[in-house]
């Protein structure tokens, strides 16, 4: 069953060939077999899940059911989960027991009827590529236990590559739904800044950060974004659109097709083995109908470098509300409100989440404005441009999606610097508010490579179907890692 | 430039974050590296650029002034370390 794609299993409920009872105890049987090797879970809400999938087969019986009703997923532990714990994989959050649902939450689990499994486990607050920085421990690669799975969305990625859930939710700042995708063999998208509510969402950077799905292939992205996507009011960002059927385009053609390979990123810095994967890649798009043209991101080599003003300063903002006074953790016997204010943030807080708290804290405050925040919010906008002016020529830029295939753990963990640079490829995407998609595209020594298609605002349903077209004719997507059969 | 650990404890302190004396030359370190790499910034000149917004230029929604928050004073403050008779306990600032 936990091979079965999401449409199969929709079909299987609806004909009650399984009941989402009978499928929920499958998935938590799974867990409980798989998650001490791979601790991509960090809470599993058996009874809640249950009590859901009951309700489910209720609704299939009576005939109410949506195409989603009844099947299991998983939340990345940033999204608020009214009466379960919502960690984000910090200290600070250890004792947080959401008060409420996010509107992602409410959309997937209340109104199309899916059963949550449990919360996924993340890098802390969402700041790192390598789900090593969380209060509950590292996050394992199913591909090879010794590597990372990429994060900061990695419990989600370990969680769907080992077929623990059949799909997780995401959330992208800067790469982080794109590089686990990528780094586990999976489908990942990042859509269009606005497109999913952040309500209910933790913060890290307001600006940048986006929700989407995370899967095994393009269709059941497609399928999961239409539960997620929408407009809410709550959300000052969100943008009011009419409602998108994602799946609709899936099978288009690609006759016609223009895509964009950045000179940028394809040159002598590019692993050559990488390098060979894309180009089949791309040769298989060419013989569907597509073409490939030279574009120019002049600007993208400072995407990086505007990150970490623009992320950090966000997150020193919005991390200032754990005070250890209204909720979250609160330090032992403190002698005075700064006292208080300072143990609750130094004790509660990791390091790479004080590290960014710090280089915010330093980029916004006086004197340093013009210099840091400023100046980087331009550079934003000519990298912004550098898009703009390549999807007059281009549909769709086609470029790696990580540098490398995933990592040894500890390998990076010792020099921010170098961690942070495995975002070279998705940071842009964010600073510009582009959607941008993970892919599959090969694998090198037996570890999966992840492609990234990037497309113009609002062209989720395009990359999709792009996607959908290349997974039709490729198996990558299918492959299993060994040990979770 | 670099950090020195008398500018990371002023920092910390802004943040209002606790250090340890050890982890101050390390953060300081971490810090002196990060700003390096943010500082290849300076090398495009970007005079006259407007500051990018929002991806959508587009302009805050608006919403009728009318009260949509009920009262969940009770509820949000059953997750609080300290609070008594609805209000939220912290120590005293004013002698």
């Amino acid at each position: 069953m936990h091979h079965k794609s999401i449409r199969q299993l929709s079909q299987h409920l609806q004909q009650k060939d399984i009941s989402s009872v009978e499928l929920t105890q499958h998935f938590l049987q799974r867990i409980q077999q798989h998650n001490p090797q791979l601790n991509c879970f960090v809470t599993v809400t058996e009874q809640q899940a249950l009590a859901q999938a009951k309700a489910a087969d209720a609704a299939i019986a009576a005939g109410t059911a949506s195409a989603l009703t009844g099947i299991p997923m998983s939340h990345k532990d940033i999204f608020c989960t009214h009466g379960v714990k919502t960690s984000c994989g910090s200290k600070m959050l250890d004792n947080f027991i959401a008060p409420y649902d996010a509107h992602v939450v409410a959309k997937m689990n209340h109104q199309a009827g899916m059963v949550m499994l449990g919360k996924t486990n993340m890098d802390e607050f969402a700041m790192g590529s390598s789900s090593e920085t969380s209060y509950y421990g590292v996050v394992k690669n199913p591909w090879d236990l010794e590597t990372v799975p990429g994060g900061s969305s990695g419990g989600s990625a370990s969680a769907v590559a080992a077929r623990l859930t059949p799909m997780a939710t995401g959330t992208d700042t800067g790469g982080s739904i794109r590089q686990p995708a990528a780094f586990c063999g999976l489908t990942g998208l990042k859509p269009t800044y606005g497109v999913v509510s952040r309500f209910g969402m933790v913060a890290f950077a307001s600006s940048l950060d986006q929700g989407g799905p995370m899967t095994r292939s393009a269709e059941d992205a497609a399928l999961m974004l239409n539960a997620m996507a929408g407009f809410d009011p709550r959300d000052s960002t969100c943008l009011n659109r009419e409602v998108e059927d994602y799946t609709v385009n899936l099978n288009q053609s690609l006759a016609g097709l223009k895509i964009g390979l950045p000179k940028q990123y394809f040159n002598a810095d590019l692993d050559s083995g990488m390098a060979q994967k894309l180009e089949a890649a791309t040769n298989l798009l060419i013989s569907l109908g597509a073409s490939v043209h030279e574009v120019d991101l002049a600007n993208t080599h400072l995407s990086v470098p505007v990150y970490y003003v623009v992320a950090p300063a966000e997150c020193s903002s919005n991390l200032s509300r754990f005070d250890g006074v209204r909720y979250g953790y609160r330090c032992d016997k403190p002698v005075d409100l700064t006292d208080l204010y300072k143990r609750s943030r130094g004790e509660g807080f990791g390091a790479e989440v004080k590290r960014r708290i710090m280089m915010g804290t330093y980029a916004l405050s006086a004197g340093y404005y013009d210099a840091y925040y400023l100046k980087a919010q331009q550079l934003r906008q000519l990298i912004s441009d550098d898009f703009k002016q390549a999807f007059t020529q281009v549909d769709v830029i086609l470029s790696p999606t990580a540098p490398s295939t995933a990592f040894k753990m500890g390998e990076k963990t010792h020099d921010p610097v170098t961690m942070y640079l495995s975002d070279i490829y998705t940071i842009a995407v964010n600073l510009a508010g582009l959607p941008a998609l993970a892919l599959p595209a090969g694998f090198i020594n037996q570890m999966p490579v992840g492609m990234q298609l990037i497309g113009n605002y609002f062209s989720e349903s395009r990359l999709l179907n792009i996607a959908h077209r290349y997974q039709q004719q490729t198996d990558w997507h299918v492959q299993m890692p060994a040990g979770f059969a | 430039m670099s950090f020195s650990q008398t500018d990371v404890a002023k920092i910390a302190h802004l943040a209002r974050i606790a250090l340890n004396e050890q982890d101050v030359a390390v953060y300081a370190e971490n810090l002196s590296n990060i700003i390096e790499l943010v500082e290849q910034m300076n090398s495009i000149d970007t005079t006259g650029i407007v500051p990018m917004a929002h991806p959508q230029d587009m302009a805050a929604r608006m919403r009728d002034d009318v009260v949509t928050e009920t009262d969940q004073r009770q509820l949000y403050q059953s997750i609080a370390p300290l609070t008594e008779a609805g209000l939220y306990l912290v120590l005293k600032v004013i002698e």
